[in-house]
Formats: structure tokens, C-alpha cells, sequence
């Protein structure tokens, strides 16, 4: 075999740089990546989706409630299944990572790290909203209530985002110790109560026909959580998954 | 020179498992890494790969200083350990496809057409890795660590779990990548085979560099000798 040579370099790299385009193409592959291998193996949405639905069985068979009474806990269930059924994959994906080894893989990367962050926390969200728009219509279906309102649909994304952003971060920390399934919902919960308040109180309010400016502070709330806690995971990424 | 490690110590709490260690590589050199457990050889290979933050000291590859140019190390960087560090549910290809896309690769296609072929893996280049022996996955482990073609190369403990016939054929590709002119730090327990693959060899106990002796210097039948003596008199 020959040498390395420089030419050669020059040719297997596209570039020295750390640009924005490798960032999004980080990012992008990442994503691809657990797509491509949750289609295959089925094992996060599966599994999560079996919890969602029978979370909402559950309490279907355990609230025996009259109209009015679905509509004001309507909000309430949907969120409680909608976080533990999130809470279940967040803990499996990054254990899907630890557990071959694949998450230094991932480190050795020569990216930003927070290109590993961004790329597990989407990859995260699309599987969580997977779940939420076939547990939707099936809650309709078993509490006969209309769910499909633009607002509430808005508010199930911004509060996804939310808990997704600072799950996906707690989940890398949780990763890292041998009590990690009992310690991410114990890390999560406290810090997600802002989310899940806000997210009912809006669901809530676009469910009972509640005027916008009555809801516009939860939405606010939901926003700035997302913002905030999207640019803290950002900024600390690297310190917690490095040893 | 290639590698330089300077006063590196590195603690975990209370621990402290590399006390002042000082250490440098030549370009183009073989330094087998050899020591008992918990001498602290997997936690200097992971520092190198900038997977842990020294405590203390300072350390250079290629030119570049971590922790704070880890990303340009990363990009000089090719890591084996005895974890594949590949998808399970990804076939061969589509596994190296997303570490070319993970390091900006150009003409990807060619490259992971002839890292295949290196590995000798191109034959089943569409069968899922979990489908894979031991020994296939630790070959496909390699031609993932040298797709970017680094300068340097880390290999911790790389023929754990593997048979006779797999560990002979490691050291076939280990022998390919050695010959490319790249720079290998391995470690290993396995004295006999990296007698025959290093040309230099450094014993680590306790946390500091206790003796070193390049291949040229020494029969290597006598490297279970050296190591026990370096040993003994840390």
C-alpha cells in the first residue's frame, strides 16, 4: 500500500473547515441515521407507541366521565402519556448509542458537538410527534372529543420541542451512569413543569374555545422555554458527554 | 514529533489515575501501550481522542492542542477499541456512509468502496452489522477509524473477544495500516502479538511511563522479560 499523501488529503476531504454547511450535513446525517435504524429494528416507536395507547386505555377505563368532564381532563391525559411514552424514548435512544459504543463514535466525530445534540434531539422530536399524531386520533376516537384544532396542534409542537430539547440533554447526562432508566425521569420531571403547566393550561384553553389572548401567555411561556433551553443544551453539550 | 504528552495527569474524584505522565510519538512510529489493569491505558487512549479532559498537563497532536483544537485532532484521529462503535441495524456500507457524511468525506462512494475492499468486507457490504461475527465487526471497525485516512492512529485493546483466526486477520489490516505510514498507539495485554506488530514498546504502570525500548533494540521473545521487570520496579 502507498504512503498518505498530501494530494490524497486534499481529495478524501471536502474541507479543513467547520463550517455552517458541515454543521447542517452533521446534523442531517445524524437524523438519517436513526430513521434509517429505527426503520429497521421498530424498537423506539414500537415501543413507545404501545405505552402512549395504553396509557390512554388506562385512563379511559379508569375515568368513567360524562362530556364535560372529558373536556376539562382532555389536556391533562394527553400530556401525562404524551411525557411518560417521551420519557421511554428518550431513555432508549441514547442507550441505543451507549450501549455499542456508538456514542464515542459519535464523539470522535470531528464536528461541533452540539452537532450530536441537535441531531438526537430532532431525531427525538420526529419519533415523540410520530406517536402524538396516532395517539390523537385515537383518544378522539375513545373520549369523543374533536383534537384536531390548529391551536392545540401548535401548542402539542412548541411543548414537544420543549420536552424534547431538555430531555435529549438530560437523557446524554443520564446515559452516562449505570442508574440511568431511574435517574432520566427523576432529572426530567422537575425541570419539565413549566412545559407540561403551560402545555395543558393552552391545550386546555383551545379546547374549551378559551379567547387567544387568554392562552397567548402560555404560548409565550412554551416559547421562551424552548429558546432558553435549546441555547443552555447548546452551550453545555460538550461538557456533559465529555468524561 | 507526532504525539506529545506532557505532565498529563488525570483524576476521577478522589482517583487519580495518570500522575504526571509524559510521552511523545515520531511520525510514522508503532508504540504498543503495554500494563496490568487499571494502569490507566485506556483512559490515556481516550484523552488522546479527546473523549476525556486532562486534569493537568498538556498534550499535541499533529500540531493541534486539546482540549481546546479538538475538533482539527478529531479530524487527524482514527480510534479502534474492542467496542465496534457501529450500528447494529445499518448494513456495512450505510454504516461507513454516515461516519463520510459525520467527517465531511468527498467522493464517498469510491472511499467506502475501497476501505471495504481493504477490510475485505465488500462481499457483504449490504448485510446488516448485527448479522456480522465479532471479527467482522472489529475489521469493519477499522475501515470506519481509517475512512478519513488520519494520521494517527488509536487502537485500544483491539483483539479482545476475537478468536485465533479473527485476531491473525486484525493483524493483517493492522499491518496494512501500519505500512501506510500512519502513527499507531495500541494497547494490548497480548504480548505475544504485538511483539511481532509494534516497533516500540512503553510500559505504563501507575499512572507514568516506567520503561521504554524500541523492537530494534531487543529480541522481541524477551518483551514478556522486559515487561515483567519494568514492572516489578515501578
Amino acid at each position: 500500500m502507498e504512503p498518505i499523501s498530501q494530494a490524497e488529503k486534499q481529495v478524501t476531504r471536502k474541507s479543513s473547515s467547520l463550517g455552517i454547511g458541515q454543521f447542517f450535513r452533521a446534523v442531517t446525517a445524524i437524523i438519517w441515521k436513526d430513521l434509517a435504524a429505527e426503520l429497521r429494528s421498530r424498537e423506539l416507536l414500537s415501543a413507545m407507541l404501545v405505552f402512549a395507547l395504553l396509557v390512554i386505555l388506562v385512563f379511559n377505563f379508569a375515568l368513567e366521565l360524562d362530556a364535560q368532564a372529558r373536556a376539562s381532563v382532555t389536556a391533562g391525559v394527553l400530556w401525562v402519556t404524551f411525557a411518560f411514552a417521551g420519557t421511554l424514548g428518550l431513555s432508549r435512544s441514547m442507550a441505543l448509542e451507549k450501549d455499542r459504543g456508538c456514542l464515542d463514535g459519535l464523539l470522535l466525530a470531528p464536528v461541533d458537538r452540539s452537532t450530536i445534540y441537535f441531531g438526537k434531539a430532532i431525531g427525538n422530536l420526529i419519533f415523540m410527534l410520530i406517536v402524538e399524531a396516532i395517539v390523537l386520533p385515537v383518544y378522539s376516537v375513545l373520549y369523543s372529543v374533536n383534537l384536531f384544532n390548529p391551536g392545540l396542534l401548535l401548542i402539542i409542537l412548541l411543548g414537544s420541542i420543549g420536552y424534547v430539547a431538555v430531555g435529549t440533554l438530560l437523557a446524554s447526562m443520564a446515559v452516562q451512569t449505570r442508574t440511568r432508566d431511574i435517574l432520566l425521569p427523576v432529572l426530567l420531571f422537575p425541570l419539565v413543569i413549566p412545559i407540561l403547566i403551560a402545555a395543558v393550561k393552552g391545550s386546555t384553553g383551545f379546547l374549551q374555545g378559551v379567547d387567544i389572548i387568554d392562552i397567548r401567555p402560555w404560548i409565550n411561556l412554551l416559547l421562551v422555554y424552548d429558546v432558553i433551553f435549546v441555547a443552555v443544551a447548546f452551550m453545555v453539550f460538550d461538557y456533559i458527554v465529555e468524561e | 514529533m507526532m504525539i506529545t504528552v506532557r505532565k498529563l495527569v488525570k483524576r476521577f474524584g478522589l482517583k487519580t489515575v495518570l500522575r504526571g505522565m509524559d510521552f511523545s510519538v515520531e511520525p510514522g512510529e508503532f508504540v504498543a501501550l503495554l500494563g496490568p489493569n487499571g494502569a490507566g491505558k485506556t483512559t490515556f487512549l481516550r484523552i488522546l481522542a479527546s473523549l476525556s479532559r486532562p486534569t493537568m498537563g498538556h498534550v499535541n497532536i499533529a500540531g493541534y492542542s486539546l482540549p481546546h483544537q479538538a475538533a482539527a485532532v478529531r479530524r487527524r484521529l482514527g480510534v479502534v477499541s474492542h467496542l465496534p462503535l457501529l450500528y447494529g441495524d445499518l448494513t456495512a456500507e450505510e454504516n461507513l456512509r454516515f461516519f463520510a457524511r459525520m467527517y465531511d468525506i468527498a467522493l464517498a462512494d469510491k472511499r467506502i468502496s475501497d476501505v471495504l475492499e481493504m477490510v475485505g468486507l465488500a462481499s457483504r457490504r449490504r448485510d446488516l452489522v448485527r448479522t456480522f461475527s465479532r471479527g467482522m465487526q472489529q475489521r469493519l471497525a477499522i475501515g470506519r477509524a481509517v475512512l478519513h485516512d488520519p494520521e494517527v492512529m488509536l487502537f485500544d485493546e483491539p483483539h479482545t473477544g476475537l478468536d485465533q483466526d479473527a485476531c491473525q486477520m486484525l493483524d493483517t489490516v493492522l499491518c496494512e495500516v501500519a505500512a501506510r505510514g500512519r502513527t499507531v498507539v495500541m494497547t494490548s495485554h497480548d504480548l505475544a502479538r504485538v511483539a511481532d506488530l509494534a516497533s516500540r514498546f512503553d510500559i505504563l504502570s501507575r499512572g507514568v511511563i516506567t520503561a521504554s525500548i524500541q523492537r530494534s533494540d531487543m529480541d522481541p521473545n524477551n518483551l514478556l522479560a522486559f515487561y515483567r521487570q519494568a514492572i516489578a520496579e515501578a
